[in-house]
């Protein structure tokens, strides 16, 4: 056994082994553990129990406590995964402190593993009987601290994911303070023409949302304005906001909500982009639908994954399919007369005429359609066919050269099956063979290699739309550095469990929502935000949170301000003082240990797993019995 | 090798081997390994007796000391078991566990301890068998590589010591501290770290502390001069002095009353302290 020498008060150590019917009893000779057990130091009392959880031993606990006055106790039974909480409030029942309690193993690591050989297995529970002993000897009682909550919450984004997390946290009556960095709410979309499955406009579709934030007397909105700097944690967070031409402003709020949005790639250098007239960007199509300046267009081609997928980002954009299959069907329909010239829509109506049958009777052609061409033409005159004949109503020719369509879920494969009912043609390119955009006389056109013919072709086009992914803000790095919150690989930020906890962060007390967390579209923008303020309403109506017990201390005499541990730490939990010194943000610290066993100064400790307990646990099984 | 290894420690030991039993200890994590463990349990897989398992809540709370220290008390074999690369209950602790475990095998190297004796594995909670396989397997490499010479021979005690003494040196712990994130995320300036370079630069740092605590730990037994201490450490007696002039400047080391011509150096004794 080490030294006593930090050991102030004589410990009185209880211990209590289990032979948990016989799943210890039948493999472990318990009379004799808990014989060895009485001659161990400092144990002053050793038994066994049948059930050490049922109420008889859950009793002795509390009685043999105030009989021989413990002040800890060892519970050797089964894992502490399932039974520790239920032995630390037996001990807190009986006056002992929760952390005075020590949990050994003895049935999942010991009397189920080694069923044949009840001698050693005897003799390794005797053994983790002395490495708990060892253990109990130097620990301290631990106390868990409560810690205030402004119960206010600050959303950065005034986007769809901004405004619908900020409105539904001041539905619950807490102030907000909105801030967004442009003159005015509605981000992304606003700048948007059309949506899909919705013939409202863009605008008319999120001036209801833009309305109620307005309204709601809650939320406090600053526009042209940026967060400029963050003090504090989970529930105590001092905030500047950076207005532009005024002074900026001091709140104090309890949550944060980051919803910055993102921005479509500029695909500089790729498909002939500024390079021919009439390459434009998806996002810079809507802006033309909107201005109305499209110019006459018989054929018009997308090209997808332009910058993704490995290009300028490794990831897909996950919207862009979706986005393409909606202008393709706007511009099929020419919706609000997008198209321009007024004998054009005049034509296109005059077409939409003859192409509009009833849906069945439609559907009945496509089946007759598909199934002459399996029957008698050859393939490759149906592909012909398909390639040249057959423009949708509007009278435009639609390609959309992709990789593969990303039309997830029923509404958008839907979408995706109008799309094609008007004719609009999906060409397939594969990565190492993209599509070429360049001028001939003049004339626009697209050079691709046809998958199925074999063969590269051309065609003449009026417009190239290309669909370029979603990247992240460029200030995304800046605000992530303010909350101490990380950004992911693609520069978006990264939330703290891609599956279980997609809207938090590590860091309690920062979540995160909409397509700043990566691409997503209106209703996936708006669930996240919904979730997110529901996830930030919890500390914000409980008004306090409870702080880990076992957190990390810092020895002020010890640190030298290196700040290794500042960067290690995933939670944000540690911060420099004014004085350069290391101390930990109680509320924010999970405990793991990485900073302790980082420091170079050996200047930090971690609450009830010191070196001293651990080196205790771990040398007390090598003493020799 | 291994059936070497054998063969030589058959030849040594006087006692008869069956009385060795391997000592090894076992650090894992709260969220993966040890719930593994249990699951290993609750499945009745077995595995030999020899191993005694100690809870942390992050392998990243396994510091080179706690493991350093547990093989100089006399330990045949360390596991640290962690959760699975990117699933870490704390985000990236197992990242720096697996620098730390590098750390902590060239220190061993240089103790002259086998780096077999030590293994870090990934069991999630869900992997019962695997834990009972790694252990098996572990407690069966531990037996070939027979009992560890830390408890009968007081040079190779010295020896761990001073990777420990090492391992808790500003320079590696900062150095090792900082690596997963030097190379993960840059330098402070947002450079690209070449990974081999900061190897190299880990390595030079990780032979020249152990070698400067192996000088301290054997002139704290009694002085020796720089020829005594090359011979011992079979490192040139060049080095030898370079150490010794830095471990001076530092005031770790003191020169004794020559014996004749040749100064002795003494590690100077810190008091009040461990």
């Amino acid at each position: 056994m080490p030294e006593d020498t930090n050991i102030e008060k004589k410990p009185r150590i209880g211990v209590f082994i289990c032979h948990c019917g016989s799943n210890i009893g039948g493999f472990v000779d318990v009379k004799a553990v808990t014989e060895y057990a009485s001659t161990l130091p400092d144990v002053v009392y050793a038994t066994d129990n049948l059930y050490t959880c049922a109420e008889d031993g859950l009793n002795n606990i509390k009685e043999s406590i105030k009989e021989h006055n413990l002040d800890r106790v060892v519970v050797s039974s089964c894992t502490p995964r399932t039974h520790a909480p239920l032995f630390q409030r037996t001990c807190e029942a009986a006056g002992v402190n929760k952390y005075m309690f020590t949990f050994v193993n003895i049935r999942e690591h010991c009397s189920w593993v080694h069923m044949k050989e009840k001698e050693k297995a005897t003799q390794k529970a005797k053994d983790l009987v002395r490495m708990g002993v060892a253990r109990a000897r130097f620990l301290e009682p631990q106390e868990e601290t409560k810690i205030d909550v402004t119960p206010a919450a600050l959303v950065v984004g005034g986007g769809v994911a901004g405004m619908t997390a900020a409105l539904s946290l001041a539905n619950m009556g807490f102030p907000v303070h909105l801030v967004e960095k442009e003159k005015e709410l509605g981000g992304f979309v606003k700048n948007l023409h059309g949506l899909m499955m919705t013939k409202k406009s863009a605008n008319e579709a999120i001036q209801p949302l833009i309305d109620k934030v307005n309204a709601q007397k809650n939320i406090t909105q600053y526009v042209n304005s940026h967060v400029a700097t963050v003090e504090g944690f989970i529930g105590n967070y001092d905030v500047s906001i950076g207005t532009e031409g005024s002074e900026s402003k001091e709140v104090k709020v309890g949550a944060i909500i980051v919803a910055t949005g993102a921005i479509p790639l500029v695909p500089e250098g790729l498909f002939g982009y500024k390079e021919h007239p009439n390459v434009v960007t998806s996002m810079e199509f809507e802006e033309l639908c909107n201005k109305k300046e499209i110019p006459k267009l018989k054929s018009v081609a997308f090209i997808q994954c332009a910058g993704a997928r490995g290009q300028k980002v490794s990831y897909c954009s996950r919207i862009c399919c979706n986005v393409a299959i909606k202008t393709a069907i706007n511009i099929a329909e020419n919706r609000d007369n997008m198209l321009g010239a007024t004998e054009e829509k005049a034509e296109a109506e005059a077409g939409q005429v003859v192409e509009e049958p009833a849906a069945e009777m439609k559907a009945e052609d496509e089946g007759l359609e598909r199934r002459r061409r399996r029957r008698g033409r050859g393939r490759r005159e149906a592909d012909e066919a398909a390639d040249e004949g057959g423009a949708p109503s509007s009278g435009v020719e639609i390609t959309v050269f992709n990789r593969d369509v990303m039309a997830y879920g029923v509404e958008h494969e839907l979408e995706f099956n109008k799309a094609r009912e008007k004719r609009v043609k999906f060409i397939r390119y594969l990565p190492d063979n993209l599509p070429k955009v360049s001028t001939k006389d003049g004339k626009l056109e697209v050079g691709y290699f046809h998958e199925t013919l074999k063969m590269e072709r051309t065609m003449p086009v009026d417009m190239v739309i290309l669909s370029t992914p979603l990247v992240s803000q460029p200030d995304a790095a800046t605000l992530s550095q303010l909350l101490k919150v990380p950004l992911g690989q693609d520069g978006f930020f990264q939330e703290a469990h891609v599956k279980l906890r997609p809207v938090d962060f590590a860091t309690d007390g920062v979540y995160v929502c909409g397509t700043c967390r990566g691409p997503a579209d209106i209703a996936e923008a708006a669930s996240q935000a919904s979730a997110a303020a529901s996830r930030a309403a919890i500390p914000l109506a409980n008004g306090y949170v409870q702080a880990e017990a076992l957190t990390s201390r810092v020895d002020e005499t010890k640190c030298t301000g290196c700040g290794t541990c500042v960067e290690v730490c995933p939670y944000g939990a540690l911060r420099k003082n004014d004085d350069g010194i290391s101390e930990v943000i109680v509320a924010a610290c999970k405990g793991c240990g990485c900073c302790g066993a980082t420091c170079p100064e050996g200047a930090i400790t971690m609450t009830h797993y010191t070196d001293q307990q651990l080196l205790a646990e771990a040398k007390a099984a090598l003493e020799e019995v | 090798m291994a059936q070497k290894h054998h063969t030589a420690h058959h030849g040594k030991k006087h006692e008869p081997d069956k009385e060795w039993e391997p000592k090894i200890v076992g650090f894992l994590c709260n969220w993966c390994s040890y719930a593994g463990a249990d699951l290993c349990g609750v499945s009745r897989f077995q595995y030999p007796t020899n191993i005694r398992l100690v809870r942390v809540m992050c392998s990243t709370r396994v510091s080179p000391h706690l493991v350093l220290d547990v093989f100089e008390a006399g330990a045949d074999g360390i596991l640290i078991g962690g959760c699975h690369l990117n699933d870490c209950h704390y985000m990236t602790g197992n990242f720096h566990t697996e620098k730390r475990v590098e750390l902590m095998k060239r220190l061993l190297k240089e103790a002259g301890i086998d780096e077999g004796r030590l293994r870090l594995e990934w069991v999630s909670a869900s992997e019962g068998e695997k834990f009972s396989k790694v252990v098996t397997e572990f407690t069966e490499g531990i037996q070939k590589l027979g009992p560890s010479k830390v408890r009968s021979d007081d040079m190779m005690k010295a020896k761990v010591s001073a990777a420990d003494d090492a391992s808790q040196t500003f320079r590696l712990k900062a150095l090792v501290g900082k690596e997963f994130n030097l190379l993960s995320k840059g330098n402070a300036y947002g450079e690209e770290v070449d990974a081999e370079k900061l190897t190299g630069v880990i390595d030079v740092a990780t032979q020249d502390e152990f070698e400067r605590a192996l000088i301290l730990e054997l002139a704290r037994i009694r002085p020796m001069s720089v020829k005594q201490l090359g011979m011992v450490m079979d490192v040139p007696t060049d080095k030898i002095l370079r150490h010794i002039v830095l471990l001076r400047q530092n005031s770790k080391i003191a020169m004794e009353h020559p014996e004749g011509f040749t100064p002795v150096y003494k590690t100077i004794a810190i008091g009040g302290e461990q």
